[in-house]
This record gives structure tokens, C-alpha cells and sequence, in this order.
């Protein structure tokens, strides 16, 4: 008896979750027919939309990925001062609220901002651009791709590192031969990651780049103009594509 | 010949304090707790840790500020840290590899070491698909293929099961052999300290309090900490009462020990329990000690059993089972325990 109300005390709050999380995304998939997929589907706008979104999102991940590997080794590995306030820093466009973060970024990336009104001289615009899009995306999402790839770095075996110093390996040859390829998959997931999170990014986008449409910035629109149908079939369409491609990349990341 | 001359490095907490010692082309065992130091004191050898004071002299060149690569020491760690992500020639050429050995010199060298080794047929295979034995010896080629001059070892066979152990301690004899160069062996295990050294260094809490062959070591310990370690474990606190003809009387509570040497004041008594011997009856012995006691417990150790026997102080006894079922011992039972006067340790 008390083994079983134990039990439903689990399984109670779970039914309830699952309604909350899982179950709305099912139902948009379901409750879509294959007429109305076929119909977003041909619709150019849609199709440019989406394929924004994963163009801009793939950009992003490519570019954290270069900036963002360098910078989590520096946290992994070294120190400096301040380094604790850095460290926490790094989550900080995770945790603002999105529209907040657009609006930073348009303060100092804004075509007569400090730093946008230089970068506008080699023709980097960023407002309505493909530019801003990748910027508000990379600002939200590098952060996962840092976190995830730091933590693997400190999870190496440190004999791994000292066994190839007194090997005669130099700093870049335990990176390059030891580290980065003990990382990968971490660097994988983390790239995952953020590619996940720079398509979803809406807030910030909007903000910098209300057009050219992203997926998301679209669906928007339709919705405040033509409303819920209108927005549904598009937005179980990306929905649809991009859980394709993650749970791809999913079984690509097991494989490893 | 390696060198260490008053090697001293604080880290919070902990510190290795001004350890001096030098090896010759000798297998030489350093053999303390967990905690005394040991890694610590190697990984300054080896150049992965700078150290605060001191001096590092291999085969007469200073190397205290050399970094680990442009010292030449090789190095088997704990558990062996082969790179997991490469196969096991991948491992051994690695140290060529970056030293811009060519690919055709590196496969010579690995198969001619793989041979030596004999590990030869492991090398497509990748580390996790090894046995404990073959990770050693793969280790060790990792390290021996650059012809180091001298080789250090941490702890490398707490990873193994006992049996495996033993072979394999064989095998590192051989393999010194073989090679001829000043090897350090760091272990917290006393039976492959005298099975393996030829000479052996006592670490307790960063100090090297003594060095010595495996008997030195064994049968007079200089200091308390490493009696303690090395199996004294009867140690009571007494007084002299009397010293003349080479012999002490010692009062230890209200029981009379007899030690060899003439000593005065308070000290510390100490015997090794396999040093002493029980008997049913008071019957004649050479032995300087006997006292009456009772017996306390009988605790079986596989090979052998520990008899706690209670004179008024409680002495540790080990003897064999074969003795134990001959003489029928039982808890409570009256005894007499002997031990020579020259087997009592003074400090």
C-alpha cells in the first residue's frame, strides 16, 4: 500500500509534465495533415524561411565553434585574473531575457554604434541582414557550445596531458593529438547544442534583423496576420525539419 | 646516475621537504603511505611540477630547470595513461612522433621494442582491449623507445590483481635489467618494496626519513614511523631501568622487556609479531623474554593467524595455523609468549 502510493506520488506529476512538454509537440506534428505540410512546403516564402534558418544557424555553429573552442580551453586551462567573473559571465546571454539581448546587441552593433559604425566601413551590416541574424544567434547559443566544451576539457585525465609532456610533446602538440580529439564528441554535443538553440533564437533576431524572415521571425508574422491555421502548418513544418536534422546528428554523435 | 639534492616544493597543505638521495643504475624503491608524497616527488623529477628549492643532476647534467621534454626520464604513471583514442603503436611511436621522427624509422622502432617487449601482437589493437599486463608493457615501451636515461614508475602495479602482480614484478626486474638505467618505483606496498629493490627510501608526510637496502631496512628500521610501516606492531612506551652487559631492562607498565644495547630513559619498545613465539608450558628457551599471559583473540589471517595475548600489556603474535592446530590454542587459554632480546627494537 504505501509502495503504491509512493508510486502514483512519481507517476502523478510526471502525467502532468509529459501533457505540458511533450504532448504539444506531438500534437502540432499529428494534427497536421500531409496536405497542409505540402502546402507550407511550396509556399517559396516558407521554403526561404526555413532554409534562412538552417543556413544562418549552421554559420552560427561553424563560427562558435572556431571562437568559442580557443576560449573554452582558455577557461579549462589557464588562469588569470578575474577568471571566476569571466567564467560567469559566459552564462549570462543564456539566462537575459532574449529581447533584452537584441537590444544590447543593437547598442553596440547598430549601424551608428560604437562598434557597428566601424564594422559598416567594411560593408558589416547588422541590422536586416543576414550578419545580425547570425550575430543574435551566436550570442545566445555560443555560451552551451563554451560550457559543454570546457567541461570535457577538465574531464580529461590529467595523466593523459603529463604522460605526453614527458613524451616531448609541446602545448600544441597535447592539444592538437590528445585534447582536441578526446573533446570531440563533447565539442560535438555542444555544437549540437547551439546549432539546436540558434534556430529556435527569435527574440534577439527580431530585434536585430526583422527581415530578412527567419522560420521563426515568419511564423511570427503569420500569425499576427493571418492567425493560428495560417501559422500552424508552417510552424510543424520547421518543426518537423528540425528534429530531423537534430536526431540525425543525435545518432551521428553516438556512433562516435 | 640521478641526482636529487635537497628537493623542496610547498603546495598548500603539503610539502616535500629538502629530500636528498641518488640513485645508480639500481632499482631503486621509494615506499611510503598514501598521501606521503611519492607522485608529487616524481612528477618534480620528471620536470611536471616546478620545484620551489633544490637540485636535479642527471648523469652529471643539471636539469632543475629543464622542462619534462629536454630532460629525457621516462615516465610509466599510475594505471599507465595510454591515449585511449590511439592504438597501441600510435602510443609507442608518440614520443618519436613529435620529436619529427620519420615514419619508416618509427615503425622500425616500435616493432623492434614491441619484440623486445613482447607485445607484438597487441600493436593494432587499441588500450581498452588490453589486459593489465600488456597496458604495463605497453607503457613501458611508450617510455623506453626514447632511450631515456633514466625511468621513473608510479605505482605501477596497483592496478593489477595479485597474481598478475607478482609476475609482473619479475618482469620489471627483467626489464631494468635489460635496460640498465636509474629506475625509481614509487609504491605503498612494503611486499614489492623488498621484492624488487635494491635499495629502498622510507617517505612519510613529504620527508625521506630513511634509506637502505631491503635488509637494512627490514631489520633495523632508524626511525619509529617506518618500524611502524614495515610490521613492528607491538610498540610500547617504557623505561630503563637498568643497562649493563649489553643488555636493558625495561619497564613497560609493571612487565620487565629485555632489549639488546644499553640504553636510558624513556623509549620506545618495538617487535615485530612474527618475532615472538607462544608456548603451552614454561619449557626451556633461549630466548631473554618470557612472560605469562592470556590469550585474547585468535584472528585468522589465510596464511598465517594473529593471537592478541594479554601479559598485563597485549602483545600481537603471528604464527602459523599449522602451530595453532598442533598446540590446539584456544581464546582464554594460559600461555607463554617468548621473544629474544635482540629482536626488541629500541627508539
Amino acid at each position: 500500500m504505501r509502495k503504491d502510493s509512493f508510486t502514483l506520488f512519481l507517476v502523478f506529476p510526471s502525467i502532468i509534465l509529459s501533457i505540458i512538454l511533450f504532448f504539444p509537440v506531438i500534437n502540432l506534428l499529428a494534427t497536421t495533415s500531409a496536405t497542409q505540410y505540402i502546402e507550407a512546403f511550396l509556399d517559396t516564402e516558407v521554403r526561404l524561411a526555413i532554409f534562412l534558418s538552417l543556413f544562418t544557424a549552421t554559420l552560427t555553429t561553424i563560427l562558435a565553434v572556431i571562437l568559442g573552442v580557443p576560449f573554452a580551453y582558455i577557461l579549462a586551462r589557464k588562469n588569470f585574473p578575474f577568471k571566476s567573473i569571466v567564467d560567469s559571465l559566459v552564462d549570462l546571454p543564456i539566462l537575459i531575457p532574449h529581447t533584452v539581448a537584441g537590444i544590447a546587441l543593437l547598442t553596440l552593433f547598430g549601424p551608428r554604434a560604437l562598434i557597428g559604425s566601424m564594422l559598416k566601413n567594411f560593408g558589416l551590416i547588422f541590422t536586416g541582414t543576414i550578419y545580425g541574424i547570425v550575430l543574435a544567434q551566436f550570442f545566445v547559443s555560443a555560451p552551451l557550445l563554451i560550457k559543454t566544451t570546457k567541461e570535457v576539457l577538465l574531464k580529461i585525465d590529467e595523466r593523459f596531458i603529463k604522460a605526453a609532456r614527458t613524451l616531448g610533446a609541446s602545448p600544441r602538440n597535447i592539444f592538437l593529438d590528445i585534447e582536441l580529439p578526446l573533446s570531440a564528441r563533447g565539442i560535438l554535443t555542444g555544437a549540437i547544442l547551439c546549432w539546436a538553440r540558434a534556430i529556435s533564437e527569435f527574440g534577439a533576431v527580431i530585434i536585430l534583423a526583422y527581415y530578412p524572415y527567419t522560420a521563426p521571425v515568419l511564423i511570427y508574422i503569420r500569425f499576427e496576420t493571418w492567425g493560428l491555421s495560417a501559422s500552424k502548418s508552417i510552424s510543424a513544418l520547421l518543426l518537423l525539419v528540425t528534429l530531423s536534422i537534430f536526431i540525425l546528428l543525435k545518432c551521428i554523435e553516438k556512433k562516435r | 646516475m640521478l641526482e636529487i639534492i635537497g628537493l623542496t616544493k610547498k603546495v598548500p597543505g603539503f610539502s616535500l621537504k629538502n629530500i636528498t638521495f641518488s640513485v645508480t643504475n639500481e632499482y631503486f624503491v621509494i615506499l611510503g603511505p598514501s598521501g606521503a608524497g611519492k607522485t608529487m616527488l616524481l612528477e618534480s623529477i620528471a620536470g611536471l611540477r616546478k620545484i620551489d628549492s633544490g637540485r636535479i643532476i642527471l648523469n652529471n647534467r643539471d636539469i632543475t630547470n629543464l622542462p619534462p621534454e629536454k630532460r629525457n626520464i621516462g615516465f610509466v604513471f599510475q594505471e599507465y595513461a595510454l591515449f585511449p583514442h590511439m592504438k597501441v603503436h600510435e602510443n609507442i611511436a608518440y614520443g618519436l612522433k613529435v620529436r619529427g621522427v620519420n615514419r619508416e624509422e618509427r615503425k622500425r622502432k616500435v616493432a623492434e621494442i614491441a619484440k623486445l617487449l613482447e607485445i607484438t601482437n597487441t600493436l593494432d589493437k587499441y588500450p581498452n582491449e588490453l589486459s593489465g599486463g600488456e597496458k604495463q608493457r605497453v607503457a613501458l615501451a611508450r617510455a623506453l623507445i626514447l632511450n631515456p636515461q633514466a625511468l621513473l614508475l608510479d605505482e605501477p602495479l596497483s592496478a593489477l590483481d595479485a597474481p598478475l602482480r607478482k609476475e609482473l614484478r619479475v618482469e620489471l626486474r627483467r626489464i631494468h635489467r635489460q635496460f640498465n638505467i636509474p629506475t625509481i618505483h614509487v609504491t605503498h606496498d612494503q611486499i614489492e618494496a623488498f621484492s624488487l629493490a635494491d635499495r629502498i627510501g622510507v617517505m612519510n608526510n613529504g620527508e625521506l626519513l630513511e634509506i637502505g637496502t631491503p635488509n637494512e631496512i627490514f631489520n633495523s628500521p632508524k626511525t619509529l614511523f617506518v618500524a611502524k610501516f614495515i610490521g613492528f606492531e607491538n610498540i610500547f612506551h617504557g623505561k630503563v631501568v637498568e643497562a649493563s652487559n649489553g643488555i636493558s631492562k625495561i619497564k613497560v607498565d609493571n612487565q620487565i622487556i629485555y632489549a639488546a644495547g644499553e640504553y636510558k630513559g624513556d623509549v620506545i619498545v618495538a617487535l615485530r609479531p612474527e618475532n615472538i613465539i607462544i608456548m603451552l608450558n614454561k619449557a626451556s628457551t633461549s630466548a631473554r623474554n618470557v612472560l605469562e599471559g592470556k590469550i585474547l583473540d585468535i584472528i585468522d589471517e589465510t596464511h598465517v593467524v594473529r593471537i592478541l595475548v594479554n601479559t598485563g600489556i597485549t602483545f600481537k603474535v603471528i604464527i602459523t595455523k599449522n602451530a595453532l592446530y598442533k598446540m590446539g590454542l584456544k581464546p582464554g587459554q594460559r600461555v607463554y609468549i617468548a621473544f629474544k632480546a635482540s629482536s626488541v627494537k629500541i627508539f
